[in-house]
């Protein structure tokens, strides 16, 4: 499981971005992206953001859950009252990640899978609506888990109910909450700094750092 | 005076309390904003800070005098140094500095913060000239230097470590000038 993490300001402008890997289950916290998805990420967040900007309106939660979702990325997402927006893509193992991203299609294939995402989610989107898409998404990953277990076969040691293998569990829920959480108050504190200035990029290694542990500990 | 009667005297005040958080950002915008006035020139604004301070502390040495009660002079140095630390920093500020490092002739002495409440979340700028340059909390060597000053004592403060740079305490060092004779008033003839 890998972890792409990025706080965006007010201006759909870059704040801090962080890329991690998972540590439950004996991971190493290391991200396994490829260089080209490294690149792509940013772009999926980015793609993201006219999700979050529905998705915002319909409920009062500051955490929005799941999102959006781009081939084997899902993106989590988590807004703070001045509209500052965390976002979590996480990708299940590399086994499915390389076999599930566009490795040599290029562009077309981007624009056109983008679209579909979009697609998912109507213009007018109620809470009820953006609910009814996290269904068909964990429809979607339940057959691909299946096929990436039988593929993988018993010897890998995650569960069912581990977090890596599953991006749409509740279980997956609760631990991106719990990370979201603990990184919203030290992204708190790491603002009340003085010269600290609104929509600055956050160059703090404290904070990095507590990010970094934030990780560690749930995801 | 006991070192336990002048941590009571800090104690028994009743002091009107003020949200922290407010101090700490409204001292915080105030040094940010020096500092951007001042273009990033960190000895300024360090000199800035000192002269606001003394400007605060000549004020401050008589709300000190009503609120502890002490109508009695300091009898040395080191009992000045204990009032400072155990009743002045306790009233103002809510924390009691260590008293070390005093040379032999009891002239010099430094205060060491374990906390600092001006520096809560305050991280510097990574400049790379802030954390050698700024001293963050030097309003507090003014108020101290101007306070003294009213009650007849010149000392000299400055801070000689910082945890904001990086140290592993705060300390600042106050040195005893001299004693400022009182002066007679001019005569009428």
């Amino acid at each position: 499981m890998s972890y792409y993490f990025a706080i965006i300001g007010t201006q759909d402008n870059p704040l801090f971005e962080y890329d991690f890997g998972t540590s439950k289950q004996g991971g190493d916290g290391i991200a396994r992206f490829t260089e080209q998805a490294r690149q792509l990420n940013q772009f999926i967040i980015h793609s993201s953001l006219d999700i979050v900007e529905e998705v915002q309106w319909t409920n009062g939660q500051m955490y929005l859950k799941l999102i959006d979702r781009f081939f084997t990325s899902y993106i989590s997402c988590f807004l703070t009252a001045s509209n500052i927006k965390f976002l979590l893509l996480h990708q299940p193992p590399s086994s499915s990640s390389s076999s599930g991203l566009p490795a040599s299609s290029g562009a077309s294939t981007l624009t056109s899978s983008s679209s579909t995402t979009l697609g998912q989610h109507p213009p007018t989107s109620t809470s009820t609506s953006s609910l009814s898409v996290i269904p068909s998404l964990s429809t979607l990953t339940g057959g691909g888990n299946s096929s990436t277990t039988t593929l993988v076969g018993g010897g890998t040691s995650r569960t069912s109910t581990s977090i890596a293998a599953n991006p749409t569990s509740p279980q997956t829920e609760e631990a991106i909450r719990n990370f979201f959480t603990e990184v919203y108050e030290n992204y708190v504190k790491a603002i009340m700094s003085p010269f600290y200035k609104t929509n600055m990029e956050i160059r703090s290694p404290v904070f990095r750092a507590r990010v970094a542990a934030a990780g560690r500990k749930y995801l | 005076m006991s070192a336990s009667k002048a941590s009571r005297l800090g104690e028994e005040t009743r002091i009107e309390k003020v949200n922290a958080e407010l101090v700490v950002l409204t001292y915080g915008t105030i040094v940010a904003q020096i500092c951007k006035d001042f273009e990033k020139d960190y000895s300024q604004v360090n000199k800035q800070l000192d002269k606001m301070g003394y400007n605060i502390g000549l004020r401050l040495i008589e709300d000190y005098l009503a609120k502890s009660n002490t109508m009695r002079r300091c009898s040395n140095f080191r009992e000045t140094a204990e009032m400072i630390a155990k009743v002045g920093f306790k009233i103002f500020l809510n924390v009691t500095p260590t008293i070390t490092n005093w040379t032999s002739d009891s002239k010099q002495f430094s205060l060491v913060f374990d906390e600092n409440p001006l520096a809560d979340f305050v991280e510097l700028p990574d400049d790379g000239r802030a954390q050698d340059e700024l001293w963050f909390s030097n309003i507090l060597c003014g108020v101290l230097r101007g306070a003294l000053e009213m009650v007849q004592m010149q000392v000299e403060t400055h801070f000689i470590s910082d945890v904001l740079r990086g140290n592993d305490t705060t300390e600042m060092r106050v040195t005893l000038v001299r004693y400022i004779d009182d002066e007679l008033p001019p005569e009428d003839d």
